[in-house]
């Protein structure tokens, strides 16, 4: 599966390698890297074979040709098919959730690991039972019953 | 004491809602940026060059639909019916005939009816591009003045119609 998926970038980027500069061709293959088709959701358009993909391919060549750079290029894209077109969307108040739960949930995580430590240090910690005090009651309770 | 147990419940329940409300999106309904918008603009031949020449200024004027369909598109055949059937009611309908030929296009109408007041080639869905269509067929609600109000991904049923489009077009039933 792995060396079909090779083949077929590479074949992606053989049909525009005539068109791209090594510098280019860089851009463009890091770009549909982080394009997700939208058709088929789980693929970015580098792997994808929709064709809508496959226009969304030639549109990032065509840019990267006419002299774009990256960010107008997502700009272009993001214009029309919203963030969910990029992997990685920009922070905002509507994906703040996105970026920082793994990292809230991480802290969460510690804190109440923390607190379960804390709490079994605590019965550790409890002060021994005096035995001495133990061998007295006894005593009394033997000299209560005789 | 009693409430400590019922933590890791409240959680468990918490996600279930999340799971459930994910289960029940449909993760094609991609929120359209172009919501609020003015209609991009295109400039198209209409089909078989009926009418010649097509923009986005024919759009404005009068609330309408705008249909992106195609011959080979399995989508399209369900909601036609009702798109006659809302177009003998007097809704404006424009199609827009996607990555497709003139003749396949034109065949396709008069096989199954033709709801739109007119039709314009996208053969080469670049107007499609520009509207952020990804999947045929897409119907976007334009008000007068030409602004996106609603986009709807897929077939057009009876429900959308009635729940989500219908009162954006201020339709008397």
């Amino acid at each position: 599966m792995r060396t079909a998926i090779a083949l077929f970038l590479v074949a992606i980027g053989a049909a525009h390698a005539a068109d791209l500069s090594a510098d280019q061709d860089a851009r463009y293959q890091a770009l549909i890297q982080e394009l997700r088709c939208l058709v088929c959701q789980n693929q970015s358009i580098a792997e994808s074979n929709a064709p809508l993909a496959a226009d969304l391919r030639d549109q990032v060549s065509a840019q990267i040709i006419a002299g774009k750079s990256d960010d107008e290029i997502l700009d272009y894209l993001t214009a029309r098919y919203g963030d969910f077109v990029r992997y990685r969307p920009p922070l905002n108040s509507r994906t703040f959730l996105l970026w920082f739960s793994p990292g809230l949930l991480l802290i969460a995580g510690l804190a109440i690991a923390w607190r379960v430590a804390r709490r079994r240090a605590d019965v550790a910690a409890a002060p021994a039972v005096d035995q001495s005090k133990v061998q007295e009651l006894l005593r009394r309770v033997e000299e209560h019953k005789s | 004491m009693k409430a400590r147990y019922l933590v890791p419940v409240a959680i468990l329940a918490a996600l279930l809602v999340f799971l459930g409300i994910g289960l029940s999106r449909d993760p094609r309904e991609i929120p359209s940026p172009l919501i609020g918008k003015p209609a991009p603009s295109f400039t198209l031949p209409g089909l078989n060059g009926q009418p010649p020449q097509m923009t986005e200024q024919n759009l404005h004027g009068r609330p309408l639909l705008v249909n992106f369909f195609a011959s080979w598109c399995q989508g399209c055949q369900v909601e036609h019916p009702l798109l006659l059937q809302l177009s003998q009611q007097g809704v404006e309908i424009v199609g827009m005939d996607y990555k497709d030929t003139d003749a396949d296009g034109a065949a396709w109408l008069a096989r199954h009816g033709n709801p739109y007041r007119a039709v314009i080639a996208d053969a080469k869905g670049s107007a499609g591009l520009d509207w952020g269509v990804y999947g045929v067929p897409e119907t976007y609600v334009l008000d007068a003045s030409g602004t996106i109000v609603f986009k709807q991904i897929g077939p057009v049923t009876e429900e959308v119609w009635r729940d989500k489009i219908a009162p954006l077009l201020g339709v008397r039933r």
